[in-house]
C-alpha cells in the first residue's frame, strides 16, 4: 500500500470526513536541506492534506493539526518528512 | 544531552526571547520553503525574533518536537507560547489575527 493510500485509509476510520484531498507534493522538494535524500526511494515524503471533518468542531487550529499529526504519527516517524495541512469544519467549508 | 536539559534550554530560549522561530537554517538562509515561509511573515510585520536553526543540533531538531508535542519544523513561540507551524502561521497573517495577537502581547510590528 503507499504511503498516500494508508493515510486515506487511517484519516477517513478516525476523522470521517467529509472532503479529503491527499496531494503529493515531493517532487518541489527533492534535494533540500533535511529531505531523507539519497536513501530514500524517490517522493511520497511531501504532502498537502485538506480535510473537512466535523471532529474539527471546537478545536483550535493548534489542536486540530495535533489530531491529525496523532492519527499519522507512523507516517510522520517514518516516510513523511512534511505535511501541509488544511483543516475545516463542514460549516466552516460551507458543505 | 539529556532530554530534561534539552527542554531547559528550550523553556529558556523561549522565556528569554519574546519571539523565537525554531527553524531549518537561518533567517538570512532558510534551508526550508516551510521554514523561509515564516521568515517573510515575520518580516513582512517588522518583527524582531530570534531563529533557532535546528539543523545545526540534533537533541534540539528532536527535542523540539517532543516539547510542543508537534512533530514539524518549523515552530513560531510568543512571550513563551506554541503558535503553530508554516501552515497555522500562514493563516494566521492572511486574517490578520497574527498582527492582534502579536500586538495583544506587546510584540512591536510594523503598521
Amino acid at each position: 500500500m503507499s504511503v498516500a493510500q494508508s493515510m486515506e485509509t487511517k484519516l477517513t476510520r478516525a476523522l470521517k470526513p467529509v472532503r479529503l484531498v491527499i496531494e503529493d507534493d515531493s517532487a518541489r522538494h527533492a534535494g533540500h536541506a533535511g529531505h531523507p535524500g539519497a536513501g530514500h526511494k524517490g517522493g511520497e515524503s511531501h504532502f498537502n492534506l485538506d480535510i473537512v471533518s466535523a471532529v474539527f468542531a471546537g478545536q483550535s487550529r493548534v489542536a486540530r493539526q495535533r489530531i491529525v499529526y496523532q492519527i499519522l504519527q507512523d507516517e510522520l516517524a517514518g516516510p513523511v518528512h512534511a505535511l501541509s495541512l488544511k483543516t475545516a469544519t463542514p460549516e466552516e467549508a460551507g458543505l | 544531552m539529556s532530554e530534561t536539559a534539552t527542554f531547559d534550554r528550550i523553556k529558556d530560549e523561549i522565556a528569554t526571547n519574546p519571539v523565537v522561530l525554531y527553524m531549518k537554517g537561518t533567517p538570512v538562509f532558510p534551508q526550508c520553503g516551510f521554514s523561509a515561509g515564516v521568515v517573510q511573515v515575520l518580516s513582512r510585520l517588522g518583527v524582531k525574533f530570534k531563529g533557532i536553526d535546528v539543523l545545526a543540533d540534533p537533541s534540539i531538531r528532536q527535542g523540539i518536537k517532543e516539547f510542543a508535542q508537534w512533530p514539524t519544523i518549523p515552530q513560531l513561540y510568543v512571550k513563551g507560547e506554541f503558535v503553530g507551524g508554516a501552515d497555522i502561521v500562514r493563516e494566521m497573517y492572511m486574517n490578520g489575527e497574527l498582527a492582534t495577537l502579536l500586538r495583544d502581547k506587546g510584540i512591536e510590528i510594523k503598521e
